[in-house]
């Protein structure tokens, strides 16, 4: 209808001019906006940094799928075993053959020398070495778990074989639970150091890159709070964080079928704290650092110690019992095992409290002691 | 362009105020030696030196970004003891190589310092007002220097300052964006603003700048209009010149020539300060035919404020 179309004309004609004043309008800022600005712009760098989020999100999985594969229960290990040629070596390897141990066993025959060569460089666990028609010595290592089962599988099949008879009655139950696997020790630790690294380069190294670049100067001469901007810092961790236990717990589960005992919220909490305390540590670090060579090198050096002793790969209980207590007392110990103890073993917040005390000492101090020292410009 | 006259009104304080102001590096260095400063509402006022003379330690001083080891520093009538967050929302600043962050847009970088006024200008007047519209969705990584240094200033000037500070804001860039940015400065002072600048740069502090201060090993050797110090100190004409067989004859002996008010040498060139350049360049040319000599170079210019610095210290602005 024409006369429709006219009318709806002018008023399109109409409404530019009131856009564009609208747009003149000056804004008025609240108390946080500068904080949301600070976080939404953090968030946006993040996101446009293709290495970050492969080094804070792919990393760890990566991580977790190769040890994982490398270090999996396989359903019975098996012994390499070897045997010195000779007249009866052939006898020997017929009655393991012949054995019910069979799949446990690889049986090969070779010369003297080169078998004992294989065994002393790791190829082979055990060297039997048939003396003589009913006689059998054999070559192990005390010292190495897998030549003490490789002597005692061999030794088993072979006397069996010669006629054993055992005379107590035995049965077996066999049970293989989710939760004592090495993938299942090994993710929680791993949660653990990532949430470490993440803060101390994601906070720290930033810092020091930004005070670097006089961005830092820059910001201070503004309105800006500094306490909005360290606040939009940690809150930017925090938010990553979330997608990080996701990830990594979200993979263990889907990829390894793991068990997550503990409720999501406790585990949270746990993270959400380690997050924070790493982030003060990774703050106190960069308080004073002018160039980023510097400040890395003394990141290194705060890291390092606890990638090894904090049981992340291995549990920190196998160093002397002298350590014992400097192991306990490092921040990435606690977080881990209060991870370990809430997912594995559903424990709950309060029966933690000691580890999560560790941390927040560690966290309390370092921002305390990191904001008197800070260099802002 | 008409540079503003500054007429002091009785009794109306200076915008910068800055008395006996001294600061020293860990006891040792002392990069500003007593410096007093009186800057008036809409003035832009120059601190002209070389490197290290001290003009940056006192502009971050006078920002609020660096403790003063003794003085006094009044902005706007506001010490920055009693009233840091209050300056802060009416100045803006540009520092010596900032590096912003590259993974942003020019809007988003602007909308961050706007972010932290109460009342900032719309994000996209002050884009326009800096001819940076075009570029608004640009990452600032892939700006040219020259509109990295626009940007620079555009977030100097989104919180709608009274009080622009302007480090060597075009060192480094090339004549047509460091002219851009004069009509810029400009702009920003024809609608009442205040802009202290550093500069090592002559022809910007005598093309911007209504008063000069020169500064030199942390000290003021010298204060006025650019008009005024040239007048003053550097005299009205230079002529210089150089002898082909470079013989070192005695500033003295040219000093005798008609209208020469001093001789310098050069490294060679010989420098005439004088005021009648009708008369000295004719007699220098007969002495020159006297002596049978002959001349490899002859100019004559007008005095600038390299020469009045070379006058006051015996050294360049640049050292290149």
């Amino acid at each position: 209808m024409r006369t429709g179309n006219i009318v709806n004309m002018t008023i399109a004609q109409q409404t530019p001019p009131q856009q564009k004043e609208e747009q003149a309008r000056p804004t008025r800022n609240g108390r946080w906006s500068g904080f949301l600005h600070i976080l939404s712009v953090r968030m946006k760098e993040l996101r446009r940094e293709p290495e970050v989020i492969f080094w804070v999100f792919g990393f760890p999985i990566l991580l977790a799928l190769g040890l994982g594969i490398a270090f999996r229960n396989k359903p019975a290990d098996v012994s390499s075993v070897v045997i010195i040629s000779g007249a009866e070596a052939q006898d020997v390897l017929s009655m393991i053959e012949r054995s019910p141990r069979k799949s446990s066993i690889h049986a090969d025959v070779l010369g003297q020398s080169a078998a004992l060569r294989g065994f002393r460089l790791g190829k082979y666990n055990l060297v039997i070495e048939p003396v003589g028609p009913s006689e059998i010595r054999y070559h192990y290592d005390p010292s190495r778990p897998d030549s003490v089962l490789a002597r005692a599988l061999a030794d088993e099949s072979l006397q069996s074989a010669a006629g054993r008879k055992d005379l107590i009655e035995t049965s077996v139950i066999a049970s293989s639970e989710p939760g004592s696997r090495y993938i299942d020790f090994l993710i929680p630790g791993l949660l653990g150091m990532n949430l470490m690294n993440a803060a101390m380069w994601g906070i720290g190294f930033a810092l020091v890159d930004m005070r670097q670049r006089k961005l830092l100067k820059r910001f201070v001469a503004t309105p800006m709070r500094r306490s909005d901007f360290l606040l939009a810092l940690l809150s930017s961790r925090l938010v990553l964080m979330l997608i990080e236990v996701s990830l990594l717990l979200g993979f263990g589960v889907l990829a390894f079928h793991m068990r997550v005992l503990g409720s999501l919220w406790s585990i949270l909490v746990i993270a959400a704290i380690g997050a924070i305390s790493f982030g003060g540590l990774g703050l106190l670090t960069a308080s004073r650092a002018q160039k980023i060579e510097s400040a890395s090198g003394l990141m290194n050096l705060v890291m390092m110690p606890m990638w090894i002793f904090s049981g992340v790969f291995f549990s920190g209980e196998r160093f002397p019992a002298m350590v014992q207590p400097f192991i306990k007392a490092l921040p990435l110990t606690a977080l881990n095992d209060a991870l370990r103890a809430t997912i594995l073993e559903g424990s709950s917040l309060v029966s933690q409290s000691g580890r999560i005390l560790v941390l927040v000492l560690w966290g309390s101090i370092s921002f305390a002691l990191a904001l008197r020292w800070f260099r802002w410009t | 362009m008409a540079k503003k006259n500054t007429v002091r009104i009785g009794g109306m304080p200076a915008v910068i105020d800055c008395r006996d102001l001294r600061k020293t590096y860990d006891g040792k260095v002392e990069a500003v030696r007593g410096l007093n400063l009186e800057i008036q509402a809409g003035e832009c006022f120059g601190l002209l030196g070389p490197n290290g003379a001290g003009k940056t330690t006192t502009i971050e001083i006078l920002e609020g970004l660096l403790e003063p080891t003794s003085g006094q520093v009044t902005i706007l009538g506001q010490t920055w003891k009693s009233h840091a967050r209050e300056l802060r929302e009416k100045i803006g600043i540009s520092l010596q190589e900032t590096r912003l962050s590259e993974k942003l847009t020019v809007r988003e970088t602007v909308e961050l310092f706007a972010s932290f006024y109460r009342e900032p200008r719309p994000t996209n007047e002050v884009l326009e007002s800096l001819q940076l519209e075009e570029k608004a969705d640009s990452w600032v990584g892939k700006l040219s220097g020259g509109q990295r240094q626009r940007l620079a200033v555009a977030t100097a000037l989104v919180g709608s300052p009274k009080v622009l500070f302007l480090d060597e804001p075009t060192t480094g860039l090339d004549p047509q964006s460091r002219r851009q940015l004069w009509d810029i400065i400009r702009a920003f002072q024809e609608r009442g603003g205040t802009v202290l600048l550093t500069t090592h740069y002559m022809e910007e502090a005598e093309r911007l700048c209504d008063r000069l201060a020169i500064v030199d090993h942390g000290q003021i050797i010298a204060e006025g209009s650019p008009a005024e110090l040239i007048a003053r100190l550097g005299g009205h004409h230079v002529v210089e010149f150089s002898l082909a067989e470079n013989s070192h004859r005695a500033p003295e002996s040219w000093q005798s020539l008609p209208g020469v008010d001093s001789v310098r040498n050069d490294d060679g060139l010989v420098c005439l300060s004088v005021r009648e350049p009708h008369r000295t360049i004719p007699a220098l040319l007969e002495r020159v035919e006297q002596e049978s000599a002959q001349l490899d170079r002859l100019t004559t210019r007008q005095a600038s404020l390299e020469d009045v610095f070379v006058r006051l210290t015996g050294r360049h602005l640049r050292e290149d």
